[in-house]
């Protein structure tokens, strides 16, 4: 180990890549999943030149189920994922925790309260407890470089994986972080590698031996993390606060403004939240006389300290999310805690209060402002699939009163919701559009069933609902929306793709061929990137939405976020008769109103969209971009 | 010390960019440093906000509400939404080159930026504001913009750090081919910003 230590600012996500690279990580997994993407690739910039093996997974069960399979061969293993991945890793993950590993393994879990960009606000370290792992709850990217090392330390040690849970405001905050290897150093090479032993392999009987082990792994795990610093005690306080994750900076944050808070307040920080160090938790809970929790999500921490508390026989109240002090969801603040501490000092007769700063404009005193709702990006092939299944539904609803239901998925064309496309009727999760498609038509059969996917999120869960839809008779289209990238965690490469997150050229696996073996008979390509191409999508839509059976459509496009436009549109205002169809129809975000006719800014994409909708010809190539 | 700095502004425009430069020569000055970034969906054309709280020592990453002591403003309307973050007598520093929202859904409101303008005078009569879209497009690219605000607060003193410091920072982190335009809108907007504010 270098006794070099040195200052770096870095992102939470970082921080676990370095933590985890000193730790001596040699196999690492993941599918992206914001926020937690940034940590694989960190790790992905120094694989080749420290001989770690890392890899962009199908998904985040393929992704778990290959890092367990390094661990079983004694390998130092770190798979990531978001709260959302988890769900689909639980499978293995449940049974994972009565095998155990060796060497070591790490999933980093990134949760969302907020939520920022997610399905959901759940709470990893409930799951945690669920799943009987363990869970470190780290607030700031210094404690995340740290506890990740711990992570492997105490994995290694218990011969258990370990999750590292984060928050948006721990994975996506910069801080300045102390760590103790300047660079990344190459890591050992795997020696023992894989041993037969019946121990790997779960059977009723092995699960009945190991459920007890499994069990008291969690009591030594208690009591050792008990004497951790990451558990700690400030102040000595009757009002007792306990707080983990960036909750308990704000807690910080919010009673330092108190003079003399040392003597009102005793806060219990705790940085490995389960299995709950029970030992600290009654010390502290000893020497107060009230407690108030504060946590983003579930209140698990209430629920450990309510246990103590009864089992203790402890003369404290408790004020948390249960009776109402706290919110139950939502990412909090410093102001949000602070309201929520007053309320609770307030219910038992304390006369202090925290105050707020006061801002010389408070949010009531502003102006109307416009609203920046999220959208698909100016050039997206997304918007011209989407708009053309929209143009061909229209169709078919005059042609045979057909109504068609659109079912989305998650990435980028979840966006195709936005006004004015309003294209998504269902979304659900990962690869449920096709399948939700198909229990759509069983139960509608006097509509038409459209479902979009991704080509990462095809690879992803989608090819088990095509087989499923194939088979058992569902008699939907589906759109695969091919940009040739992961667009919407920063453009992460996929099996499609055909290149390997270290960037090494791999075998591309088509998303059409895949489809025709999975048994449907009506496949066709569509090009999305010819400047006229909106008919031929048209067209193609509409034969699909006719064709009896499951029938797939790949378009094939870019995403613009990893193209360089080559030419940009403008609008001829002698032409323009301000009919303002380009606006309303598509809502590409560089088209705008200036007084009463529309024009086109700087960082149009060149996708040529508009100018073929646009009835009066007004729109067209403005020249070539340098 | 303590000091709180909020960057606002519209995907695209390098915010956090400029908030990494801002926290960078934090360091450098030996003080600790946390930032955030709240983006939300949108990838380009939301609105994006970087929160850098610079100090001795530095608590959660998100400044609370009437607490900034400067708010860089790269877009008129983002820069009125955050107005409540900035403490009394805060000092702001706004671009005025606005950027309509990307659709219009039935219901937003017009977007008047010399309402936003005059409203945001009303409450900090000595705000400085220039066109720093138009000052980085003269120099050379539009996209220097954010470049161009962080020479803006240098020259206005609104920093708590040396700007030679910051200057450093854009040195070693900007790559090589755009560093001479990015010094260019920063020494440009450091100067103009000087006599405007007499200082
Ligand atoms: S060509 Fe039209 S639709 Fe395409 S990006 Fe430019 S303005 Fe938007
Ligand atoms: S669709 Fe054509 S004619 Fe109508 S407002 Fe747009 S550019 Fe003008």
């Amino acid at each position: 180990m270098s006794l070099l230590t040195d200052k770096k600012l870095l992102m939470g996500n970082e921080a676990i890549a370095l933590g985890a690279m000193e730790a001596g990580v040699q196999v690492v997994t993941g599918y992206p999943g914001t926020p937690s993407t940034e940590a694989l690739e960190t790790i992905a910039r120094y694989a080749n030149r420290c001989g770690i093996y890392t890899e962009w997974s199908s998904n985040e069960k393929v992704a778990l189920e290959t890092a367990a399979g390094a661990a079983y061969s004694g390998a130092k293993a770190l798979v990531t994922m978001k709260q959302v991945g988890l769900n689909v890793a639980s499978d293995p993950l449940m049974s994972l925790s009565y095998i155990g590993v060796k060497g070591a393994l790490v999933l980093l879990v990134a949760d969302d309260p907020g939520p920022h960009s997610s399905q959901t606000e759940q709470d990893t370290r409930a799951f945690g407890h669920f799943a009987n792992i363990p869970v470190l709850d780290p607030a700031t990217p210094q404690e995340a470089y740290e506890l990740t090392k711990l992570a492997f330390e105490l994995s290694h040690e218990f011969e258990i994986p370990i999750i590292l849970r984060t928050t948006t405001r721990v994975s996506h905050s910069c801080g300045d972080v102390v760590v103790e290897a300047a660079e990344p150093v190459p890591v050992e090479a795997i020696e023992e590698g894989f041993v037969k032993d019946r121990r790997w392999t779960i059977f009723p009987k092995l699960t009945a031996e190991r459920h007890p082990w499994l069990e008291s792994v969690q009591e030594k795990l208690s009591e050792r993390f008990s004497e951790l610093s990451f558990n700690s005690v400030a102040g000595s306080g009757k009002i007792g606060i306990i707080a983990s994750g960036v909750s308990a900076l704000y807690v910080k944050e919010a009673i330092e403004a108190v003079r003399g808070f040392e003597e009102l307040f005793t806060l219990f920080r705790v940085g490995t939240v389960y299995p709950f160090p029970e030992k600290a938790a009654l010390s502290f809970l000893k020497g107060i006389d009230r407690l108030l929790v504060a946590e983003e999500l579930d209140p698990y921490l209430e629920e450990q300290a309510l246990q103590l508390i009864g089992k203790a026989h402890l003369p404290v109240d408790v004020y948390g999310k249960k009776n109402g002090f706290f919110p139950v969801s939502g990412e909090y603040n410093v102001d949000i805690v602070i309201d929520s501490l007053n309320r609770a000092l307030a219910a038992y007769g304390e006369s202090l209060r925290l105050s707020h700063a006061s801002p010389a404009v408070s949010r009531e005193k502003l102006p109307p402002l416009p609203i920046r709702a999220p959208a698909l990006c100016a050039g997206c092939m997304h918007r011209a699939v989407f708009y053309a299944f929209k143009q061909a539904a229209k169709q078919l609803k005059k042609e045979s009163q057909t109504d068609t239901i659109f079912s989305g998925d998650i990435g980028c064309y979840t966006l195709g919701n936005a006004y004015p496309l309003n294209m998504v009727d269902t979304c659900l999760c990962m690869g449920a559009g096709i399948s939700l498609a198909g229990g759509l038509y069983h139960t509608n059969p006097k509509t038409k069933q459209v479902a979009f996917i991704g080509d990462s999120t095809f690879f992803h869960s989608g090819i088990p609902a095509v087989i499923n839809a194939v088979y058992n008779g569902a008699n939907i289209t589906l759109a695969v929306l091919d940009n040739r990238t992961t667009a919407m965690t920063g453009h992460q490469p996929h099996p499609g793709v055909g290149i390997t997150a270290l960037g090494n050229v791999s075998k591309a696996i088509d998303i059409a061929d895949v489809v025709r073996s999975c048994g449907v008979e009506y496949v066709k390509i569509v090009n999305t990137v010819d400047p006229d191409s909106l008919e031929s999508c048209i067209k193609a839509a509409k034969e699909a939405m006719n064709f009896n059976g499951p029938s797939v459509l790949v378009f094939k496009g870019k995403c613009v976020g990893i193209t360089k436009p080559d030419k940009y549109y403008k609008i001829n205002p002698e032409a323009c008769t301000g009919c303002g169809f380009c606006i309303k129809e598509l809502g590409c975000p560089v088209i705008n109103l200036d007084g009463d006719k529309p024009v086109i800014q700087d960082n149009c994409s060149g996708c040529g969209l508009c100018a073929q909708i646009c009835p009066s010809e007004a729109i067209c190539i403005g020249g070539v971009k340098l | 010390m303590k000091y709180d700095i909020l960057i606002v502004g519209v995907g695209g425009q390098g915010v956090v960019l400029a908030s990494r430069l801002l926290a960078l020569a934090a360091m450098k000055a030996g003080f600790h440093v946390s930032t955030a970034e709240t983006i939300g969906m949108s990838q380009r054309e939301g609105s994006v906000s970087s929160h850098i709280r610079i100090g001795d020592k530095v608590s959660g990453s998100l400044i609370p509400i009437g607490q900034a002591d400067l708010l860089l403003g790269l877009e008129p309307a983002e820069t009125v939404r955050n107005l409540p973050f900035l403490k009394e007598g805060g000092k702001v520093l706004v671009n005025t080159h606005a950027i309509p929202p990307a659709s219009r859904p039935p219901g937003s409101p017009e977007y008047d930026p010399a309402a936003l303008l005059s409203f945001l005078r009303a409450y900090y009569p000595d705000i400085l504001c220039s066109d720093f879209t138009e000052l980085a497009d003269k120099v050379g690219t539009y996209r220097a913009a954010n470049v161009a605000m962080l020479g803006a607060a240098a020259g206005a003193r609104v920093l708590p750090f040396q700007e030679e410091i910051l200057k450093a920072v854009l040195d070693a982190e900007i790559p090589e081919k755009y560093r001479a335009v990015n010094d260019a809108a920063f020494e440009r907007a450091r100067k103009c910003i000087r006599s405007v504010s007499g200082t």
